[in-house]
């Protein structure tokens, strides 16, 4: 069993909103990320995928098929978006780094073939990153 | 069940020396770094605290309750400090990149989860960098 990593970058904007509190509660909880304006991170995103290595090519997986799947199903969606008013998931859930992080799980598990999805690792900033393994 | 992982640093002095072992065996074990002058380290110190995601905020915890308790456990305690004569805790024990993650994750494990209220966030893991070729892991006993 082999676990292999690639590494994707995206551009986003957003901000921390809930409807069901009041502007006094958001802006105590959320802080600076309340404003409504958005602001905007550099994502990196860890795709971790495990399997085994196929005797006949030496690998787990095509990588030019795991970088196609993230290009086709995250980056398109996410990259130089606002997230709250251009992804339809976060219009009703708030864009923070763990649930981008369980989005992106749900958009790739299940279009994974030969490989198993094993971790989403997204960095916000190269301080702050969230892990998610599907549960 | 999410893992959210900040990243601190902090600077300082120390010197690894044992009581416990002659003057010979130390300069063996512990080589330059039985200096007695103590010599320094940037250290980067990476707390993981793993939980549900709170469906009303979106996270598993509360950055500024994380950051402010990290500040004050760690931060405060050990920034610019030189480990064996400014923290009681290592005036009888080796202030090693090993016992220095203990001492955090232990000064870090109630504080952290106590501040998060009712939720259930626990802290998963501590990991310290003495420098970029060397790191270190602790999740508890």
């Amino acid at each position: 069993m082999v676990y292999l990593t690639r590494r994707a970058e995206f551009s986003a904007s957003h901000y921390y909103h809930n409807p069901e509190m009041t502007p006094e509660e958001n802006r105590s909880i959320f802080g600076k990320s309340n404003n409504p304006h958005g602001h905007g991170h550099n994502y990196t995103l860890d795709v971790t995928v495990v399997g085994d290595v196929d005797p006949r090519t030496g690998m787990i997986l095509d990588l030019k098929d795991l970088k196609k799947l993230l290009e086709a199903e995250v980056l398109r969606l996410m990259d130089h978006r606002f997230l709250n008013k251009e992804v339809p998931v976060f219009a009703h859930k708030i864009p923070t780094t763990e649930n981008i992080a369980i989005e992106i799980w749900n958009l790739l598990a299940s279009k994974l073939q030969v490989a198993k999805l094993h971790r989403i690792r997204l960095y916000e900033s190269p301080d702050l990153y969230v892990d998610y393994y599907g549960e | 069940m999410v893992y959210l992982t900040r990243r601190y640093r902090f600077a300082a002095a120390h010197r690894l020396h044992s009581d416990a072992l002659s003057e010979k065996e130390n300069h063996s074990v512990y080589g330059k770094c039985n200096n007695p002058y103590g010599h320094g380290h940037n250290y980067v110190l990476e707390v993981t605290v793993a939980g549900p995601v709170d469906p009303a905020t979106g996270t598993v915890m509360d950055l500024g309750l994380m950051d402010g308790t990290v500040e004050r456990e760690v931060l405060e305690r050990f920034d610019h400090k030189h480990l064996n004569l400014d923290v009681e805790t290592f005036r009888n024990l080796v202030p090693t990149t090993e016992n220095l993650c203990i001492e955090i994750y232990k000064l870090l494990r109630t504080k952290l989860e106590a501040s998060n209220g009712a939720r259930s966030t626990r802290l998963q893991r501590v990991r310290l960098e003495e420098t970029n070729s060397n790191f270190f892991e602790y999740e508890g006993p």
